[in-house]
């Protein structure tokens, strides 16, 4: 009640809420490719080197969202191509480059003239301090995302699900692939604005797998898990509140705690 | 208009290596546009990679290959294939009837769902295959058979010219390899078909001619395949045993 309570006078939680909902709805429906798709530690890759570029971009005194957006995709371009041309060597390109990337970062930081910078801000989130412009970057990254997947819906489905049937009725599954990695990067740059880039692949898979257990198809599934990303963010935000807890961590914690309760309810059911 | 090209498939010396290993040595063999033939042979004889020429998923290393008068990778639409295995997880959160809707990939409009047309021609592979009444099960929920009818069905909707199956029954009883055969043998009154088979006692009593596939390929009548062609093929200590079919 106290966090409804201040939620309808400050303007910062106002802005707190629209950005988990942006983050949920990103989570959700990219969530269920990875998950499915199970590219998870790809994505965990992607979302750690992107403080490579969050740093420089701080450095050479540009946004550090831009930064990561940018590097998100170069990232997520080149992993692609380590998981179709290096198959064998996968794990530890994807490992070089998680830790690369955040080496990178932190160089940069520790460079920036008159640091500032608090890199716990980056490392695990801080949805508090969203701004207006922002919410307005994650609104358009979202609309590109939604649209994109409700255009190419069924060839995305159809490259997680069978890529080499895919190939045989002639879809260009490298170029699909390679999508659907820049869309994962994309939602890892929205996400990092609730939970940081360390936490951000929890929120990104955990809410999937719950739908997981207990949806029979692809869209149904990215329905609840965007309906289970909107209450963790939602619940974690007013629990860290209520306790002044970190937000990012909170939720991260309320996300693992409800997959491990159905892990478990369903592992006992069965 | 141009005419519809006489044979479903053309081969002519067609060669495959490996790397160093020779798989495919100067095989020639014409498919006619309803013929259906089974393709035998020992196990690395060859018969997938042939496949997989005919499926345009790899690239003859000589020789002439053409596939409903085109090359094959242009004729993928007018192909349908059903792989020994199934090449997706089968606990992948689709329904039997989302799956077999995937053969109209390719064909259907770009962007978005699917059409009305194509759901449509999904409701009539599944009749025809007798999977109507679980269209709305899990995949893995289902038994082997009706997997394998699940794949077949996914092939028909792309409303295919040629046919391609690769060991189509290896995971099925004997009662149910019947049923499937005969099924082909229907659908051979519309199309081309090609199976890779082990069992060429089962199979020459459905096909027309066996193309005997160990790195080299020579094809026989099904009434001249004996205990010799047998031993030719495969090497001593193999031996026929006749089915009766109804």
């Amino acid at each position: 009640m106290e966090f409804l309570q201040a939620l309808s006078e400050h303007a910062f939680l106002q802005h707190a809420v629209v950005a988990s909902l942006l983050a949920s709805s990103a989570c959700g429906m990219v969530g269920t490719y990875v998950v499915v798709k199970r590219i998870g530690f790809l994505a965990g890759g992607i979302a750690h080197a992107v403080l490579g570029g969050m740093g420089a971009a701080l450095f050479f005194g540009f946004s550090p969202m831009f930064g990561a957006l940018a590097t998100a995709i170069v990232a997520a371009l080149a992993l692609g191509l380590v998981k179709l041309h290096a198959r064998e060597q996968e794990d530890i390109l994807i490992s070089a480059f998680w830790a690369a990337g955040m080496a990178v970062g932190i160089l940069f930081i520790s460079r920036t003239p008159g640091y500032q910078v608090d890199l716990m801000i980056y490392l695990f989130g801080n949805v508090l301090l969203v701004s207006k412009q922002q919410l307005l970057m994650m609104l358009i990254l979202n609309i590109v995302l939604v649209v994109t997947i409700v255009l190419f819906y069924k060839q995305f489905t159809a490259i997680a699900f069978d890529e080499e049937f895919a190939r045989l009725r002639g879809l260009p599954v490298t170029t699909l692939y390679l999508t659907l990695l820049c869309l994962t990067a994309v939602s890892i740059v929205l996400m990092i604005q609730v939970v940081g880039l360390i936490l951000v692949i929890a929120l990104l898979t955990l809410p999937a797998a719950i739908s997981q257990q207990y949806m029979q198809t692809m869209k149904s599934m990215m329905g609840l898990a965007v309906l289970l990303g909107t209450v963790f963010c939602l619940l974690g935000l007013g629990v860290s509140y209520s306790l002044d807890f970190p937000s990012g961590a909170t939720i991260i914690l309320v996300t693992t705690l409800a997959y491990l309760a159905s892990t478990t309810v369903r592992k006992l059911r069965a | 208009m141009a005419s519809a090209p006489d044979y479903a498939v053309e081969i002519t010396d067609l060669t495959f290596r490996y790397g160093e290993l020779l798989v495919l040595d100067d095989v020639d063999l014409q498919v006619a546009r309803k013929e259906f033939i089974g393709v035998v042979g020992p196990n690395a004889g060859g018969k997938s990679t042939l496949l997989k020429i005919l499926l345009g998923l790899l690239r003859p290393g000589g020789g002439r290959v053409r596939v409903l008068g085109t090359a094959p990778s242009r004729a993928r639409k007018k192909v349908g294939y059903v792989p020994q295995h199934p090449t997706f997880p089968r606990d992948f959160p689709i329904t039997v009837g989302q799956t077999i809707l995937m053969g109209r990939l390719g064909i259907t409009k770009p962007f978005a769902g699917y059409a009305p047309d194509d759901i449509g021609i999904a409701d009539q592979a599944m009749a025809e295959t007798e999977i109507g009444h679980i269209a709305t099960r899990r995949l893995n929920t289902l038994s082997g058979g009706q997997l394998q009818r699940v794949m077949l069905a996914r092939a028909l909707v792309s409303q295919p010219d040629l046919l391609l199956l690769d060991e189509p029954t290896s995971n099925v009883d004997a009662r149910l390899e019947s049923d499937i055969f005969d099924l082909l043998r229907e659908l051979n009154n519309r199309m081309a078909i090609i199976v890779v088979s082990h069992d060429i006692g089962f199979i020459s009593g459905y096909v027309e001619r066996v193309a005997c596939l160990n790195r080299t390929l020579v094809c026989h009548d099904t009434e001249s395949i004996d205990g010799r062609t047998l031993h030719e093929l495969y090497g001593p200590g193999v031996h026929m045993v006749a089915h009766n079919h109804p």
